[in-house]
């Protein structure tokens, strides 16, 4: 059966203690096959074989056996080269994808602050809608993605906003200026269309438009990748400064350590699908104890 | 009052109507006969009898001459016709290899089974006027079938020269390099049922054959030039009389009704991806088939369908590939309709724009009042929560 | 039969549908009732159906002839407009032909006489009463084609109630024109669900719609499609809580509203005539609505 690398005992946030202890996503062994699958698939790949191409049914295992706990307000690091399943991960949280099996449960609030707890990976397109449109952010590497070029800064804002239920021009207007300023990008470029943005302010206006919401989760996928260093840690303050000021929680995909190590309180280890090591993110960066972990901090020093 | 242009009402339709018939008489001569347009202009006749999705060689023959030569407009008058007739019985599926063959030829290979035919065609002729044609001798033309078919002609024609040959994709599939032919769909009547997408096969088959030529080369021409490679090859090209079969009202057994002359194509792709991911590569097929003698459309229509094909199986990558882009834009009679249409008045619609153009170029010109659709930055509080 | 016979003449004899009330088979016309029952049974749903190919070029009204050939009884009376007129040639063409085809049927002009109203472009000004049916001729039947070409995926925004970019192309209008541009053909949402095209009626005759008394039904030919508003159900443009949905203003270089020429009203949808001198004169342009005006004033 599925190897399950869940976390032996719950971890406490890095981050100031949330209001509840009760984690916003609790995921359980997520796995997702790629192909026919086979019974061998998972015992094939991974671990020592060093590959996640099952040699019998010629199926890619992306993700496998994956659990842990994401708390209120906290920021969890996923950090891996890429084709470790990392992104699959994001794609399976933003219900962008199906887990071939196990679980991922997710707890906030319905539309009257009451509270909601939805299974993730059985919910329905309509639910699923929802969750992407209310309560997840989504930042893509590739700001294509996650903008649209079509209209202004303001209408990007707009559309998350609209999609979200505001009716008022002047609630939106006013809205997506203040998240402009919070994502420090010019006022004065709130009707210019994204295209004509430089790379940084393309991310900082996609960080914008999936906080517009006032999203419960915000997944960030590479969002610092291909950006020049002193733009990166621009990016980085920002997303400390949000955390800090919203409480949102987040996961935060990379593959480089400098963005675990500024960020992320605890952090996944992923490597051909599994999560290969988990935990505090200053014990993993000073002693890491799987090998594949030793060998990425010791390169990046 | 000058501006009354549309409301001429009957009287103007009626004069619209007469004025078009004085175009085509006022400059005297014989009127030309439909038998003559039937046969003389053959091409035209197959070309709206495709377009207008019936086969009604005399019909179509009338429906040129009534629209002076006008293509879509002569398909438009044999499909307003056909809409009017009922559905009285569906054939059974027919068989390419029932087609008496006048003329085939594959691209594919040098020697094939029953032979290469080169029959009726112009791509080898050198296109150069024939200027005996422009004052033709009568006797002289009616010496050419006779000279060709000797005494029993009348009362023969190339039909009768031709026989059935079997199909160069039966050579590849007894190689295993096509796939065996899947059990087949059924039929869809997209004149009975509206096509909705993904479209299956079948109903962008039939669409296509009713499609507009032009407007089909053009897309079939987009994937020949880059815009979804696909490197067919010509397997097989054939022009013949396919004998329609229809059950027997009482005892149910398919006899033969007639025929109708039938342009049919089969393309061959390499990689058709067409199988399961693990099986050995093979060759993908496209099919084209329509009325009369239209070989350009019938390619068209196969690359068509593979692209189609392909861009079901993988994703739309090229527009070719995207059955709603392809399928709702090749049909002649709807195209031409609709941009007809644009020349009916519509001056409610645009007094409508000029209404709003002019006042919001009053509210641009003046940025002050413009405010009362805007916040004020200013007075936007620099709030704490995000 | 010469071509000017065949074009100008229309009889049941030789539009080729022989004994057929109504041109269409009886199989037609029940797809099309039931097409036309499921629409308003489903507010605002387009209902596809298989569009019959007409004798009147597509784009030309196919759509609404289908529907007025269906619901047409020898009982009925009829009235055919196009931009507000009933003489205009192709009220005039589609005119003819439902009553070559559909003996017994009686013709009107006026708008409180009809039974079943074809039109394009406009609704009339005069009230409409419970009873009757206003056919409308569509070329676009989904409102979100203005801002996604593929229907696959329009119809699952429909089914999402995902109406946000559309709204979003309100907003943007809104920056860059200081005006929604949507003149006509202005999305409305039908009893709080599905949004509609409501055909390319000009703003102006939007309201009209909302609790109307009459059924409306919807039909696009060449994009094969029927949907239907039914008698008072609410019809709200789409528009923002704080930026009204407007009208047509017809507004005068003094800041008024202009008057029609001929009839005196200042309260129905206009045409603007522009004069042999360069100058310009404004008239109603629902032709039965001015001569009823018209009629009263001199009595």
């Amino acid at each position: 059966m599925i190897r399950m690398n869940e976390l032996s005992t719950p971890v406490p946030p890095a981050a100031p203690l949330a209001e509840t202890r009760l984690p916003i996503i609790a995921a359980r062994g997520l796995t997702r096959i790629h192909g026919p699958g086979c019974l061998r698939c998972l015992e094939s790949t991974g671990g020592t074989t060093g590959r996640n191409l099952c040699p019998h049914c010629r199926s890619v295992v992306a993700v496998a056996g994956v659990s842990f706990d994401l708390h209120p307000g906290e920021i969890l690091g996923v950090m891996g080269e890429s084709g470790s399943g990392k992104s699959t991960l994001v794609r399976l949280l933003h219900l962008d994808d199906r887990p071939t099996s196990g679980t991922a449960h997710w707890r906030g609030t319905d539309e009257g602050g009451h509270a909601l707890e939805v299974e993730l990976t059985a919910c329905d397109a309509a639910q699923a809608r929802w969750l992407r449109d209310r309560r997840f952010g989504m930042v893509y590497q590739n700001p294509h993605l996650g903008l649209n070029f079509q209209v202004t800064a303001g209408g990007n804002i707009a559309e998350r906003l609209l999609t979200a239920g505001e009716g008022s021009f002047r609630a939106i207007r006013d809205r997506a200026l203040s998240l402009l300023d919070r994502t420090e990008v010019p006022r004065n470029r709130v009707d210019h269309k994204p295209g004509h943005f430089s790379g940084g302010m393309q991310q900082r206006l996609q960080i914008a438009r999936a906080l517009a919401p006032r999203p419960q989760l915000l997944l960030l996928d590479e969002v610092t990748t291909g950006l020049d260093l002193s733009v990166q840690a621009r990016i980085l303050d920002l997303i400390l400064e949000i955390q800090r000021r919203t409480r949102v929680a987040m996961i935060v995909v990379t593959h480089d350590l400098g963005v675990v190590r500024l960020l992320a309180g605890r952090t996944l280890v992923m490597r051909h699908g599994r999560v290969v090591e988990s935990g505090i993110t200053d014990q993993i960066l000073e002693d890491p104890q799987h090998p594949y972990t030793q060998q990425l901090v010791s390169s990046a020093l | 009052m000058g501006y009354v242009a549309i409301r001429g009402g009957e009287s103007a339709i009626a004069a619209a109507a007469r004025l078009l018939d004085v175009l085509r008489a006022q400059a005297g001569g014989d009127p030309i006969g439909v038998e003559t347009i039937r046969h003389q202009l053959g091409r035209l006749v197959d070309r709206v009898c495709g377009e207008g999705g019936c086969w009604h060689p005399q019909l179509a023959a009338l429906a040129i001459k009534q629209a002076s030569g006008d293509t879509l407009e002569a398909a438009f008058l044999l499909r307003a016709w056909r809409s009017t007739r009922p559905r009285l019985s569906a054939t059974a599926p027919h068989r390419g290899t029932d087609l008496r063959v006048v003329r085939r030829i594959s691209s594919a290979f040098k020697e094939i089974p029953g032979g290469q035919i080169l029959g009726p065609g112009s791509d080898y002729l050198q296109r150069l006027f024939s200027y005996e044609l422009l004052d033709e001798d009568p006797d002289k033309f009616r010496a050419i079938a006779k000279d060709f078919f000797g005494e029993e002609w009348p009362g023969r024609g190339t039909d009768s020269a031709s026989d059935t040959v079997p199909k160069v994709l039966d050579a590849l599939r007894a190689q295993g390099l096509l796939a065996q032919p899947r059990p087949p769909l059924p039929a869809v009547d997209i004149t009975r049922e509206p096509i909705t997408f993904p479209c299956p096969r079948p109903a962008a088959l039939a669409a296509m054959t009713r499609g507009e030529s032009g407007g089909l080369l053009a897309m079939a021409y987009t994937t020949m030039r880059g815009y979804g490679y696909l490197h067919p090859t010509v397997a097989e090209l054939r022009y013949g009389f396919l004998p329609i079969m229809l059950p027997h009202p009482v005892s149910g057994e398919l006899v033969e009704a007639g025929e109708v002359p039938v342009t049919e194509c089969e393309i061959v792709t390499l990689h058709g991806k067409d199988d399961p991911e693990d099986a050995p590569p093979s060759l993908g097929l496209g099919y084209g088939c329509c009325f009369g003698h239209q070989e350009t459309k019938a390619i068209a229509m196969a690359m068509c369908d593979r692209s189609l094909q392909n861009g079901a199986q993988h994703g739309v990558r090229h527009p070719a590939e995207d059955g709603e882009f392809v399928l709702m834009h090749i049909d002649g009679i709807e195209s031409m309709g609709f941009c007809s249409h644009y020349k009916l008045p519509h001056y409610v619609t645009f007094q409508s724009d000029l209404d709003n153009l002019r006042k919001s170029r009053g509210k641009l010109d003046h940025p002050g009042a413009a405010e009362a659709v805007f916040t004020d930055p200013e007075q936007i509080p620099d709030g704490d929560e995000l | 039969m010469t071509a000017a016979s065949t074009s100008s003449t229309v009889s049941a004899a030789n539009t080729g549908a022989g004994d057929h009330f109504g041109f269409l088979d009886a199989f037609a016309k029940r797809e099309l009732r039931r097409a036309s029952f499921k629409a308003l049974c489903i507010p605002g749903y387009q209902v596809p159906y298989a569009s019959r190919e007409m004798p009147i070029a597509r784009g030309f009204g196919t759509g609404g002839l289908q529907l007025s050939l269906s619901l047409l009884t020898p009982e009925d009376t009829l009235k055919v407009i196009d931009q507000g007129a009933d003489d205009s040639v192709n009220a005039v063409n589609l005119r003819r032909f439902i009553l070559a085809t559909c003996p017994g049927v009686a013709a009107t002009t006026r708008t409180t006489a009809a039974s079943v109203i074809q039109t394009r472009h406009r609704i009339p000004e005069t009230p409409l009463h419970a009873g009757q049916i206003m056919v409308y001729q569509v070329p676009f039947p989904d409102p979100l084609q203005i801002i996604e070409p593929s229907e696959a995926k329009r119809r699952r925004m429909h089914a999402e109630v995902d109406y946000a970019r559309l709204l979003v192309r309100l907003y943007e209008d809104l920056v860059r024109f200081r005006e929604v541009a949507i003149t006509n053909r202005y999305p409305a949402r039908v009893a709080g669900r599905y949004v509609i095209d409501p055909s390319p009626i000009p703003r102006w005759d939007l309201p009209k719609l909302n609790r109307s008394h009459a059924i409306h039904l919807f039909g696009a030919g060449r994009e094969k499609k029927i949907y239907a508003v039914p008698p008072m159900t609410t019809v709200e443009p789409l528009a923002f809580s704080d930026v009204p949905f407007q009208v047509e203003a017809f507004t005068d270089d003094e800041g008024g509203r202009h008057r029609c020429a001929r009839c005196g009203a200042g309260d129905s949808y206009l045409d603007e005539i522009v004069l042999p001198d360069g100058g310009r004169r404004w008239q109603c342009n629902d032709q039965d609505h001015c001569d009823s005006h018209r009629e009263e004033s001199l009595r």
